[in-house]
């Protein structure tokens, strides 16, 4: 009453602005300005000796021209707009292609089909990911029974041209291998951040090796 | 000598700053004053219901994320807890703990949404909006932490849980438990007592509550009107009936009634995931069954209690890995049949408080 | 500062008849000094007010343009006159094409005669309060061509609401200014800030206090911002305005605020008055400045009240205090000043504050509670009978 309320409101506002805490930690993606204070941290040494080895980019960043990446650091988890795929490990079931929700994975295994037997892998001759379609639900890396495909943890995929977003058996083979802990309880529990962590090898990311008929029976086809 | 009038009709169109998603309004006002109001929407109909007649049960749990899509846990929740009932799947102790305490997260979130929009549209600029949004955040890191995405969740499976939550959630989560009454206490005190939103929202569009009995409308729209009716307590699931909780109500039905009804559910979930935090224990979370779900034939309607509303689902299976027919209520839907009377008498400025107060969410309302 | 006195450069170089064209130099150049440091300050107003705004909501406002966006204005300007300026085909041509003008000009006339240092830029005007009031009036006039030029639905709903609130609010604001005038004994500029031993907010907070409201409503800021509510109406009465005509109304609108906070500063904050070593016109920018902050803050976080209420509050609740600030002020003068030279000593002032201050709160309470304040507080809830979700189910 009598504006009261309205005072109160006025202090929140100012609170807001001068309690140093209230600020929420503003990433600026994908640069942001740096001072002459804040490179001297980042090189380690105090700002006067910078000053005197780095003149010209101490002017630099007063005038504000010197910026560095700043981005949100993200979860071990986070289901990332990629995917890590080892072909060591792929035998080719399609398992993922079967249980995408929007069919977006084309396997296309070796025609021939007859030199294959019993506990060998299918030769993949085209393995396409259309991410410009994906919704990133992970159901294809949880359905896969050999810990072969994983979610990827960056999310700078964008390209000039929707076809270049179909994501060939190539590009997976060359990209880097740095799988999100997303749906892997043995990565998590090695503690591994594909954001800070190194690159992962075949060998290092299953939880048990390829699984017996018998269970991948029991898995898909038990009614 | 009269002047001559006559009333005006314009589209509130589907692009427009204040209608919470594309929803189209065709308003006639005499003067100032509506007098119709015409509601339009399907601008967002994507099909989810004959969507889930093609996809797997596992599948359909991606598809409820966008439904509403600020409340994604809760859609995941009543999906999943239908196809439970449906085919009698049980749910370990833990998974219920872990779906709580994910709901009310998310019920929080929805409110801190709701809220800074509806202040918004009063005409705070953004201070609010940004407020609500950056206690959001953490809100959203946390489920990141459990489920690697922060909106499309997908976080819960016929059978509990998809997975345990991460060595460093529960530190964060202790965190945010302590620290968001304060965050509340501030929201509060910029709005509660502020004598220009009561003069706004004060005793405009009242809602009385044998028209909200009589409309079906639930959640906040039918608390607001001094009915206390709450999903989690008058048909208690999961383990709500093991942690104690109020039901906050409105005194008059009108729009501030439905802003603090919000707010007071927001400190009550904190007590809530506070109390959850104390009685979990360790355990499975998932039940372990084939990965192509197979209910008996029959069918099965259950709900709960989203942060709109009832949100409830009505699966028919015929035995197969899809179900024939999935029917889903949508609390705002439902809640926006009442929006005539609501609206009618009042000025246009009104319309926009009284729609945000109402708080619906396009992506339930189209399917 | 001789602002008055410049065209006295130039007559030395003139022949006999010929010294109009030294006024005519010296007018143009101390216009084209006025608009340029008012456009300065105005562009410099919209990247503090951006950053300001950003930093209450714990945000950063511009900071990719130059040095903490320091460019940000610079970017605007280039971006608004790149753009096609759009003229609706039906649209008044005339009216269209001056509205923005017609909206700027007055914020110029007003900082012109406003004293800074020891004399204003168009010299000592002996009528400035009448002046001002005048000049601040054509604004309305401005929105309403905007509105009319533009033959769209949208912009007259919004602009006839602006016409409306406009009117009600001049009345209590010049009512507010009479009171000052009383109490300075002269309608010139100058004088009101050397009578201001004690500054007049001090002495009379009620005329301040409604000077500011009835400010905040003339600029169509925040809270009376209903004008160009984004959220009802797309746009108000800039909805068919694009290009550079847009920029002048931006413009307009910023700098609204700096004037209305400088002219505060003349009447009730006594101006150019300080204490000795710190140059007059810091103390001036200093106090103005202040005003402004306190404008920005209310922006930050008040909503905005409907047409029918502002209206309310302006008749019934500002223009009854107005009247009774006018009165209360004017008795106090008669009763205090010297019979012979109408004079008032600081003491009489302070007096008059002392008397002032009990009757603001006083007065401020009354009103509250006869326009109904008491009925808009929080009521317990009872849960209605209706409906029982403990009860055992059927």
């Amino acid at each position: 009453m009598y504006g009261f309320g309205m005072a109160k409101g006025m202090a929140v506002t100012m609170k807001n602005l001068l309690v140093p805490g209230r600020m929420f930690t503003v990433h600026q993606y994908p640069s942001r300005r740096i001072g002459p204070l804040g490179l001297a941290k980042r090189s380690g040494v105090n700002v006067v000796s910078f000053t005197i080895r780095n003149p010209v980019q101490v002017l630099k960043a007063i005038a504000g021209m010197v910026s560095v990446e700043d981005s949100d650091p993200r979860h071990p988890r986070f289901r990332g707009e990629e995917f890590t795929w080892y072909e060591e490990r792929c035998t080719g079931c399609a398992s993922c292609a079967k249980y995408c929700p929007l069919g977006i994975i084309r396997i296309v295994t070796d025609p021939n089909g007859q030199a294959v037997q019993e506990g060998q892998n299918y030769g993949i001759e085209v393995f396409d990911m259309d991410i410009g379609r994906c919704m990133f639900c992970g159901l294809c890396v949880e359905a896969c029974p050999y810990d072969a495909l994983h979610m990827g943890s960056g999310f700078e995929e964008s390209t000039y041209r929707r076809s270049e977003l179909v994501i060939d058996v190539e590009r997976l083979k060359s990209a880097p291998k740095r799988p999100s802990t997303w749906f892997r309880p043995q990565l998590e529990q090695k503690g591994y951040n594909p954001q800070t962590g190194v690159e992962l090898g075949w060998r290092e990311v299953g939880r048990h090796e390829q699984p017996t008929l018998a269970e991948q029976q029991d898995r898909w086809s038990k009614r | 000598m009269t002047i001559q009038t006559e009333p005006i009709t314009i589209n509130l169109g589907p692009q427009h700053p204040s209608t919470h998603g594309v929803f189209r309004i065709r308003v006639t006002f005499d003067g100032e004053v509506v007098i119709d109001v015409e509601p339009v929407f399907g601008y967002l109909h994507r099909g989810t219901e004959k969507l889930a007649e093609e996809r797997t049960y596992t599948q359909i749990v991606t598809l409820t994320d966008r439904l509403d899509y600020t409340s994604s846990m809760t859609n995941n929740l009543a999906y999943v807890r239908t196809v439970e009932k449906l085919g009698s799947i049980p749910v370990p102790e833990r998974a219920m703990y872990m779906r709580v305490i994910a709901s009310e997260l998310q019920r929080i979130a929805s409110h801190l949404v709701s809220t800074g929009f509806f202040l918004q549209e009063l005409g705070v600029f953004v201070t609010l909006l940004m407020y609500c949004f950056r206690e959001r955040e953490r809100v959203l890191d946390l489920f990141e932490m459990l489920c690697g995405a922060r909106v499309t969740v997908s976080y819960m499976r016929p059978g509990g849980v998809f997975q345990d939550a991460p060595e460093d959630f529960w530190p964060a989560l202790d965190t945010f438990v302590r620290d968001m009454p304060g965050y509340i206490d501030d929201l509060e005190g910029l709005i509660s007592d502020n004598e220009i939103v009561l003069a706004r929202t004060r005793d405009i569009g009242v809602l009385t509550p044998e028209l909200a009995i009589d409309s079906s409308a639930s959640g906040p729209v039918l608390r607001g009107s001094s009915v206390q009716w709450d999903l989690r307590k008058a048909a208690s699931y999961e383990v709500y009936d093991r942690v104690a909780f109020d039901v906050p109500i409105g005194s008059s039905g009108d729009s501030y009634d439905r802003y603090i009804v919000r707010i007071q559910e927001m400190r009550q979930s904190i007590s809530i995931i506070q109390q959850c935090i104390d009685q979990i224990e360790p355990g499975p979370v998932r039940t372990e069954g084939p990965f192509f779900v197979r209910p008996p034939a029959g069918d099965a309607y259950s709900s709960v209690e989203a942060p709109r509303g009832e949100l409830g689902f009505y699966i028919v299976s015929d035995g197969g890995i899809s179900p024939y027919r999935c029917k889903i209520r949508s609390p705002s839907y439902i809640n926006l049949t009442s929006l005539k009377d609501l609206v009618v008498g009042w000025k246009l400025a009104d319309l926009v408080v009284i729609f945000g107060s109402v708080d619906v969410n396009m992506g339930e309302v189209d399917r | 500062m001789d602002f008055g006195g410049l065209h006295r450069l130039f007559t030395d170089f003139l022949p006999a008849g010929w010294e109009w064209i030294a006024f005519a130099v010296a007018g143009f150049l101390l216009s084209f000094a006025v608009i340029n440091v008012m456009i300065g300050l105005t562009a410099v107003y919209t990247w503090f007010e951006r950053r300001a705004l950003g930093r209450f909501q714990t945000r950063l406002g511009p900071n990719r343009w130059g040095p903490f966006g320091l460019f940000q204005p610079l970017a605007d300007v280039l971006k608004l006159i790149t753009k096609e300026d759009v003229i609706p085909a039906v649209a008044d041509k005339i009216a269209f094409t001056l509205a923005p003008i017609v909206l700027l000009v007055p914020g110029f006339l007003v900082v012109a005669v406003l004293p800074v240092g020891a004399e204003s830029f168009l010299g000592e005007l002996n009528v400035g309060i009448l002046f001002v009031i005048g000049v601040t009036g054509v604004s309305t006039l401005a929105i309403f061509m905007g509105a009319w030029g533009s033959r769209n639905k949208y912009a007259m709903f919004g602009a006839l609401r602006a016409v409306a609130m406009l009117i009600s609010y001049e009345v209590p604001m010049a009512l507010a200014l009479t009171g000052v005038v009383i109490t300075a004994g002269s309608l010139a500029l100058l004088d009101i800030v050397t009578e201001q031993a004690v500054p007049f907010a001090l002495v009379q907070p009620l005329g301040f206090i409604i000077f500011v409201t009835a400010a905040l409503a003339e600029m169509n800021r925040t809270p009376f911002d209903l004008v160009e509510g984004e959220s009802e109406l797309a746009g108000g009465y800039i909805t068919e305005f694009s290009g550079m005509k847009f920029g002048i109304f931006q413009l307009a609108e910023f700098m609204a605020p700096i004037v209305m906070s400088a002219l505060a500063t003349v009447l009730f904050l006594a101006g150019t008055k300080g204490w000795a070593p710190v140059p007059g016109l810091v103390w001036f920018a200093l106090k103005a400045f202040l005003v402004l902050f306190f404008l920005l803050w209310v922006r930050a976080t008040w909503p905005r009240l409907r047409i029918d209420q502002v209206m309310a509050f302006a008749w019934k609740g500002l223009l009854p205090l107005a009247l009774l600030n006018m009165f209360m002020v004017a008795l106090q003068v008669q009763l205090l000043q010297d019979p012979t030279t109408g004079e008032l000593t600081s003491g009489d002032l302070w007096r008059m504050a002392a008397f002032n201050w009990p009757l603001a709160i006083g007065s401020i309470v009354v009103a509250a509670n006869v326009l109904g304040q008491r009925r808009i507080s929080r009521r317990p809830a009872a849960p209605s009978p209706l409906a029982n979700m403990t009860a055992e189910g059927d």
